[in-house]
């Protein structure tokens, strides 16, 4: 084993998910549930058994390598290759994809067959893990791509994921459309990020002449920097369209129309998280273009509270879970921006963790629901009941004590709790932005107060205090292929830490082989007291408004409607950013292509073809009329063409 | 001797008076008539030739005008009675349905 190097064998990381998804989508209805389910957690652990090894031969040797497949094409001056790039940057990101990855593929089993039951059609249950592996398999293809197009490719991989996973239920939602309009919401919003980054792709390609990252970041000081500037703009365009910043980020609440599975995996711990590592991997881009940092991090912590402050207002469980993780890449941005790169890592690590246990935790709360409404009422109850909805919820602790316990270790993770992961990693954050640029660090100490608070309050709403339906008295503890995954996941939050504590930072030590620039920062007493002090006086707070008098029926009125109402009613309606949006530009756009669509398509293009086809008949009918059937015009016809022959030859 | 001219000028108006017949006459018959007479003022123009040139070659065709001319109304006249055969009629205006 140890003579094996697994370097060569890095692209069967990205195959095996794809033999996988082939051998189900093939033969998946044949094969039945559980060994089409434990076919694709089979598939994805055995990319990440791979990952791990590499990861484990690159420790002791930790240059940058370059595995090439083959090469794609060759156009002109440009070649671009089927290339793996194994360095300790790609490698992190490899093995928390992998890792949650198989985490989620695991849970998605027991959640799946569940929900597929709920919804009424068994035999979806196979595409699930189809488009499952397929995200893996983009997903590795981005963060293993050695040049910005095989980048690009599995970038636009992971959005077509999203796209298919969000509209799993096509049918259902809003008026029989809403989970298919949200996934087309994902889509085109995505899209607007990923013309940026073809822009920036067509600019790299100007100023560099080839697309591979060494060419790149060779003569990064060679080109000018307004090049330099307008590219990285360019990519941050598409990192906030990827990683749902401001203003993109409409896409990722409605994301949340698909199965629970999916918004932990995609739309929390991997796929968002792309844009992160795209500006990881950027990094000597920003160290040339320093405005361009300071707009990123001033971008990710705007978000990063602008999200907070909706994130109170909700009272859909995963929505609330949908803006935190809006919040917190846009702490992750914030770091990467200011160029703490190490800790903008390690708080994509360590939110992949509690986010997706918060997820995963949150999709069994809502199995709950459903199994306790259906246990309460007959078939053909009308459906009205909402079971993610947290006025319905309440005093789950009794009755769901697993998934309380893990929910609410993710809970003071994302808060910011010594001494769980998430304490270390925004604490990090935290500490650079307040040695670097004090303002940003006021900001993201605000919003780390209402992340404390908006997940105390969730935490108090859904699992203590009475329940406030029927539901969620007759609630159960859900199995061991859910549960097992989550303990999993909760034991990764509490010892998610040991990856960069201060003091030994090992993360640091792995990432410094790969970064040419890093930024550090040393622990600072003060800045961690005064986190810890923001956070519990956040989930203080949020005792004092849902924990000590909890709510007692579904219609009473929020505590924070009573106090807040103006701001209360601002949060809920997430600051009517959507309705601002549809007015602006959904409106004129539907117009101008309505117009566009009926005079200058159906109209004037449609006029000139059919009136070439109807100039052609009406032609014909003039012509037509020299066939009138009677010989003694035909005669004189004759005649006198015979006539003008011979006066021709007789004049010539 | 009369100059060639004048039955040069006796065959033109013969052909000219033959091919308004064909073309004016609805009569069947009547453009037979027509027809003939323009075989007749080209057989005149084939006869002046000869004797004006003293060749024989000139009256030689006029008698295979004359055998085709007439293997052709024989031909005509069949198609004729068939045709009357149908339209009780010998209008040419009447066979006219090959029209678009």
């Amino acid at each position: 084993m140890d003579s094996i190097s697994p370097f060569s064998l890095i692209q069967w990381t990205v195959f095996i998910p794809l033999i996988g998804l082939g051998i189900n989508l093939f033969f998946g209805k044949m094969l039945g549930e559980k060994v089409s389910g434990w076919l694709a957690s089979l598939a994805a652990g055995l990319s990440f058994a791979l990952s791990a090894w590499i990861a484990v031969t690159l420790a002791a040797d930790p240059t940058p390598l370059i595995v090439t497949l083959a090469n794609w094409f060759t156009i002109g001056s440009l070649q671009v290759q089927w290339a793996f790039r194994i360095d300790t940057l790609s490698v992190l990101m490899m093995l928390v994809v992998t890792g949650v990855g198989t985490i989620i593929h695991v849970y998605s089993i027991g959640y799946m067959h569940e929900d597929v039951r709920h919804n009424g059609d068994p035999g979806r249950y196979s595409r699930f893990f189809v488009d499952l592996n397929l995200f893996i398999a983009a997903m590795l293809v981005l963060v293993t791509a050695n040049n910005y197009l095989m980048l690009f490719v599995g970038w636009e991989g992971v959005g077509l994921c999203s796209y298919l996973l969000i509209g799993f239920w096509y049918e259902k939602g809003a008026e029989g459309i809403g989970n298919a309009k949200a996934a087309k919401k994902a889509f085109l919003v995505n899209r607007i990020g990923d013309f940026g980054m073809l822009i920036a792709l067509f600019l790299l390609f100007g100023a560099f002449g080839s697309l591979d990252f060494d060419t790149i970041f060779g003569q990064a000081s060679q080109v000018s920097q307004t090049m330099v500037l307008a590219i990285t703009l360019f990519m941050l365009l598409a990192v906030a369209g990827k990683s749902a910043q401001l203003p993109l980020y409409v896409w990722l609440p409605d994301a949340m129309a698909g199965p629970t599975p999916v918004s932990a995996l995609i739309h929390a711990a991997t796929m968002v998280t792309a844009g992160v590592y795209l500006i990881a991997r950027t990094q000597p881009l920003f160290v040339a273009a320093p405005l361009a940092g300071q707009v990123t991090a001033w971008l990710g912590a705007l978000t990063a509270l602008f999200a907070a402050t909706i994130a109170v207002g909700q009272s859909d469980i995963k929505k609330v879970l949908a803006y935190s993780t809006i919040s917190q890449l846009g702490y992750m941005i914030a770091a990467v921006g200011m160029g703490a790169v190490v800790a903008g890592m390690f708080h994509l690590a360590t939110h992949a963790f509690f986010k997706a246990l918060l997820f995963l935790g949150a999709g069994s709360v809502i199995l709950g629901m459903e199994r306790g409404h259906e246990t309460g009422h007959a078939e053909g109850h009308e459906d009205n009941f909402d079971p993610q909805d947290m006025r319905n919820m309440g005093g789950l602790f009794r009755r769901m004590p697993v998934t309380a316990t893990v929910y609410c270790i993710a809970a003071l993770s994302l808060a910011g709790i010594v001494p769980l992961a998430g304490f270390y990693s925004k604490d990090e954050i935290l500490a650079f932005a307040n040695q670097g640029n004090f303002a940003i660090y006021v900001v993201l100490a605000v919003a780390a107060f209402l992340t404390a608070f908006y997940i105390g309050r969730q935490v108090f709403m859904v699992f203590f205090g009475s329940p406030r339906s029927e539901a969620a008295s007759n609630t159960s503890e859900s199995g061991s292929l859910i549960l097992v995954p989550l303990v999993i996941l909760a034991a990764l939050t509490v010892l998610g830490g040991e990856i960069n504590l201060p003091g030994s930072v090992p993360l640091e030590h792995w990432l410094a082989h790969t970064l040419a620039q890093m930024k550090t920062v040393d622990f600072s007493l003060s800045v961690a007291a005064i986190s810890t002090l923001v956070a519990l006086a956040g989930i203080g707070s949020a005792w004092l408004m849902y924990g000590c008098k909890p709510m007692l029926a579904p219609q009473a009125r929020d505590p924070l409607d009573i106090n807040l109402h103006w701001l209360f009613l601002g949060m809920q309606h997430k600051w009517w950013v959507d309705e601002i949006y549809g007015f602006l530009i959904v409106k004129s756009y539907t117009w101008s292509s309505g117009v566009l669509a009926r005079y200058f398509d159906q109209g004037l293009i449609d006029g000139i073809v059919n009136g070439v086809g109807k100039a052609n008949v009406w032609l014909a009918s003039l012509w037509r009329k020299l066939q009138n059937g009677y010989v003694r015009s035909y005669a004189l016809v004759f005649l006198t063409g015979v006539a003008a022959i011979i006066l021709f030859i007789v004049f010539k | 001797m009369v100059p060639v001219t004048y039955y040069l000028i006796l065959s033109a108006i013969l052909f000219i008076i033959g091919a308004m017949g064909a073309i004016l006459r609805r009569n069947a018959i009547v453009i037979f008539m027509s027809l003939e007479l323009m075989f007749n003022a080209a057989n005149l123009i084939f006869v002046a030739f000869a004797a004006y040139y003293q060749l024989l070659s000139g009256q030689i065709i006029v008698f295979f005008v004359m055998a085709i001319s007439a293997t052709e109304v024989a031909v005509g006249l069949a198609l004729l009675v068939a045709i009357f055969r149908t339209k009780q009629s010998i209008d040419v205006d009447q066979v006219s349905s090959l029209k678009g």
